[in-house]
């Protein structure tokens, strides 16, 4: 199959897939497998590991290697992969109560590791595949099935979770947005190094219109703010509202009423101070005006992968001490003989 | 003054002293001394679960037992010959495992008011009569060392603990043991303090002059080699020959070893050494929990490597449902328990085997696996070898059972050279399926076991997953036909393994006759001994002992149904008693020990004689 180019629905597999209709993890798959196209992507040396949960169901669907786990244990899992198999291309799929609740030790592990893989997680703010619980995710006070009179928990804030774990790559898409999806998931590729990618994804069934405010033609331009490297933060009708530091504090302005675009925040995405400032432009009322849910490469920086410093000092025993010998291993130091 | 020197054919001491004291050491250093020299050797170490337990306190009392002798020599000893104490503490602690008569040799500096008060004696017992039954040499350690090093400029904290190097050095006089071995110890040991070097040099020396000039010992002892099997040999613990273990079956198998663990006592060891040895293309990986630990690993043996995770029973609790994964997906993986006492923290420094059940049925479902347990720290080798065997060409994950006495415990160990260890089949794919075919992952063979195809290989992408499976192919199943076929497909794949192991045999006694005491893994040596023992006073007794715990060997209902009566003494409450009694209809007498200990052999001659009467 090397060499010759697969078309994007070369990496569908016979089986069918089982969401419920217009559930967002649809648009997800197809974006996966488009860009898997565009990225000329070898079946046979991809790797799609998963949890349990409805996106879990995710390597099923994709003709690579593909390993459907335990509850939360995905990262865990391709990282134990990842560390003797550094050819393969690992993606991990996940989502919000498979990531950040059952698997919340393994997530921030993986990230300050910084194996070579990727993280897809859909984050539908709910339990799907159980019925409907709320998850990490789920704002405080929704009504669940597990919580009739209001969520009690205080909810993470995933990307600043990541930052926290100190992730070299940290990015946010929506699944209504296949485009800017898409082209997120081939720089997550292209990282040498952990991904997180999370990805709003709408649950019609259990938490339909969770994300509405964000892709509502009415809303939308004024409650999103899509990050582009070296750009000012701008957003709005017609970009007409920019973003500036005043301090440590993020301001909203209007460029029609005396602020030009040089006076405005630049978005650099190898910032860690900034992008954990913009992680925060997140359901956080203590902040002033009602600053934009910000979409794109938040963060993104080099650091030696874990299987890659592994492999040296494997390789640097073997510099030093040559190819292990078992017979001068067993022996030990001291032996004595018996006649 | 000449000494007298008497000949023994065995002897046991009991090191004992304050954490901190380095009793350890001195332990480890005299089985040494005298391994090498040709006795056969057997060590009990014995610690508190504390790192720095409150000084002086019996909570902090750390011990070491060792046997060494001209006869060989299974077990660390029931009761000592020879008792060392530091203080008042590892006295009280240890009084009473000293024969009548055994000797006490008492460090007088830790017999202070404080020390006293501290292991509550509310009278000195080195003066109050209570040791009249031993003989007791009282030494005054502690300043001996001091006058030692009094030139030596060292700082008195450094000064006070080379005191277990006068304790050494005395002994090694009182069993006119060479200080060779010792002396290249301390020079490689502080090969960056030569201050140090020098001073440990001194007390070491000290001490073993100390038996030549003090009036107080009139008797020195021999034990002269040990007629052993022929062969070279080397002391090795349990730990540190299943890490080589692992290292030597991978290289049969011509794997690369990935390593998966979290620290826990008594398992940490072996990821300690394995860590070392890099260039055998070992991965060692520290992992955040038990259970990224086991994944970890499982995610390494689908990539092809032999992927191993260690634990003790709390830990391997965790790992349960990754377990059960790995029985779903059929592929290689290795789980070790170095069992201690339980349940939950329990007693994490003590050995016991009471896991035996959780490595059979605990996990959710019907889940089996391979059991094997090792009997002797030098076999800790070869068994893990055998259980990375059973792994690897029956595709299945397999748990090794060792514990902390085996863990911990040194002895001789005639070792094997590379060229003999047995070979290792991988199950690797043979075909690729034709074009327009698709691959079945879960095609079996005549031994029920499928190939393992690896990330990479072209035209072999496959999906695998805890869902259940559709025979064959490997799909997600809810089918109910299919579901009970694929469990009873995945038990018989393990059964079958009986046919690749060999019999149960009859260690010692007759083939057939009145008790036969079967047992399993760290028992051994007991029950050798003691076995032994009966067989001396004419008493007709047999001794078999299980390495392979699931599938039982073939012929274990035949063997028992040879003898009037068996005995099972394990170190839990009744375990393989219960499996036995399930699985062949035989009844067997329980022998229990439940105290974090391991079986004296008098306590099993006297069970054997009870039963035999
Ligand atoms: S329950 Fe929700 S998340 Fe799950 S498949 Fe259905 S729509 Fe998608």
């Amino acid at each position: 199959m090397t060499g010759s180019k697969l078309r994007a629905k070369d990496f569908e597999t016979d089986q069918d897939v089982r969401w419920c209709p217009g559930c967002g993890d649809y648009a997800i798959l197809k974006q996966v497998q488009t860009a898997f196209a565009e990225l000329g992507m070898e079946k046979e040396n991809t790797v799609f590991i998963s949890g349990i949960g409805c996106s879990s169901r995710f390597p099923y669907y994709m003709d690579t290697y593909g390993m459907h786990s335990i509850h939360g244990r995905a990262a865990a899992i391709a990282s134990g992969l990842k560390a003797v198999r550094k050819d393969l291309n690992v993606w991990i799929v996940t989502g919000d109560g498979d990531s950040l609740s059952i698997g919340g030790n393994h997530l921030i592990h993986l990230l300050r590791r910084n194996f070579d893989v990727n993280v897809l997680l859909f984050n539908n703010e709910i339990y799907g595949l159980t019925k409907g619980q709320y998850s990490p995710t789920t704002p405080e006070g929704t009504v669940t099935k597990s919580s009739p009179y209001g969520v009690l928990d205080h909810p993470f804030n995933p990307l600043a979770l990541a930052l926290g774990a100190e992730a070299t790559f940290v990015a946010r898409a929506l699944d209504r947005d296949p485009r800017h999806l898409k082209d997120l998931i081939i720089r997550a590729n292209e990282h040498k190094g952990t991904s997180l990618l999370e990805i709003y994804q709408n649950c019609p069934v259990f938490n339909d219109g969770a994300f509405t405010v964000l892709t509502d033609k009415d809303s939308k331009q004024d409650s999103t703010l899509w990050l582009k490297n070296g750009e000012p933060l701008v957003f709005g009708e017609n970009n007409t509202k920019g973003i500036l530091l005043d301090g440590f504090k993020p301001k909203i302005v209007s460029l029609e009423d005396g602020y030009s675009m040089d006076d405005l925040w630049v978005h650099d995405e190898s910032d860690p101070l900034k992008a954990h400032m913009l992680t925060r432009f997140f359901g956080d009322p203590s902040l002033e005006g009602n600053l934009p849910r910000p979409f794109g490469l938040f963060y993104v920086n080099e650091r030696e992968s874990y299987e890659t410093a592994m492999d040296n000092q494997v390789q640097e025993a073997y510099n030093q001490r040559g190819e292990g010998d078992l017979d001068a291993l067993i022996q030990g130091k001291s032996t004595w003989e018996i006649n | 003054m000449e000494k007298e020197i008497l000949e023994k054919k065995d002897v046991t001491i009991l090191f004992a002293g304050d954490s901190g004291d380095g009793m350890q050491l001195t332990g480890n250093q005299f089985t040494f001394t005298s391994a090498l020299f040709g006795n056969d050797v057997s060590t009990f170490p014995n610690f508190p679960a504390e790192i720095r337990a409150p000084q002086g306190t019996v909570a902090g009392v750390s011990g070491f037992q060792l046997r060494f002798g001209s006869v060989e020599v299974f077990t660390p000893g029931d009761d000592s010959d020879v008792l060392v104490v530091m203080n008042a503490a590892a006295l009280k602690a240890n009084i009473s495992k000293l024969k009548r008569g055994g000797v006490v040799i008492a460090n007088t500096s830790g017999f202070d008011n404080k020390n006293l008060k501290l292991s509550h004696y509310e009278v000195n017992p080195l003066e109050d009569g209570s040791l009249d039954d031993y003989e007791l040499h009282e030494v005054d350690i502690t300043s001996l060392t001091r006058e030692a090093l009094v030139d030596s400029g060292l700082a008195r904290k450094d000064v006070d603990r080379s005191k277990n190097m006068f304790v050494l050095g005395f002994l090694y006089w009182m069993y006119s043991r060479d200080l060779a071995s010792t002396i290249q110890f301390i020079e490689e040991k502080f090969a960056k303090k030569p201050e140090l070097i020098e001073s440990n040099l001194k007390v070491l020396k000290t001490g073993y002059h100390y038996g030549d000039t003090s009036e107080t010992f009139g008797t020195r002892y021999q034990v002269k080699k040990a007629k052993l099997p022929k062969g070279k040999y080397r002391s090795i613990m349990g730990n540190q020959a299943a890490a080589y273990g692992i290292i030597a079956a991978a290289k049969q198998a011509g794997l690369k070893t990935f390593y998966g663990s979290y620290p826990i006592t008594p398992a940490s060891d072996i990821l300690h050494e394995l860590s070392k040895h890099k260039n055998f293309g070992v991965k060692t990986y520290q992992a955040e929990d038990e259970i990224a630990a086991i994944c970890a690993a499982i995610g390494a043996s689908f990539g092809g490597a032999l992927g191993v995770t260690a634990s003790s029973g709390p830990g391997i609790a965790l790992k349960g449902e990754a377990l059960g994964l790995a029985v779903m997906l059929e592929l290689p993986l290795l789980v070790i328990n170095v069992q201690r006492g339980g349940p939950s923290t329990g007693l994490p420094t003590k050995t016991e085997q009471s896991d035996l059940m959780q490595a059979l049925y605990g996990r959710n479902g019907e889940a089996p696996i391979p059991v094997i347990a090792a009997r002797t720290p030098s076999d800790c080798f070869s068994s893990i070898m055998e259980a990375i065997r059973i792994s690897v060409e029956h595709m299945t994950p397999v748990m090794f059972l060792s514990d902390g006495y085996l863990a911990n415990g040194a002895e001789p160990w005639a070792y094997p050279e590379a060229k003999d260890l047995p070979k290792i089949t991988v199950p690797k794919v043979t075909q690729k399926p034709a074009e327009g075919e698709a691959y079945l992952p879960y095609l079996r063979d005549e031994k029920l076991v499928r190939e393992w195809a690896i990330p990479g290989m072209e035209g072999l992408m496959h999906r695998l997953g805890g869902l259940e499976k559709e025979d064959r192919t490997g799909n997600i199943s809810y089918d109910p036909e299919n579901h009970e076929k694929m469990v009873r497909l995945r038990a018989e794949k393990v059964e079958r393994i009986a046919d690749f192991i060999p019999d149960l045999k009859i260690e010692q006694g007759p083939e057939k006759g009145k008790v036969l005491v079967l047992g399993w893994g760290s028992t051994y040596g007991s029950i050798r001994m003691a076995v032994d023992q009966c067989i001396k006073e004419g008493l007709e007794v047999s001794q078999a002992h299980f390495r392979y715990l699931n599938p039982f060997p073939k012929n274990t209902a035949e063997i028992m149904a040879s003898f009037d009566h068996v005995i099972i003494p394990e170190i839990n409450d009744k375990q393989l008693v219960h499996v036995i009694r399930s699985k062949f209809l035989m009844d067997a007498i329980p022998f229990s020990k439940i105290q974090g200990l391991p079986f004296t052999s008098s306590e099993l001659v006297a069970k054997i004689k009870e039963i035999y009467a």
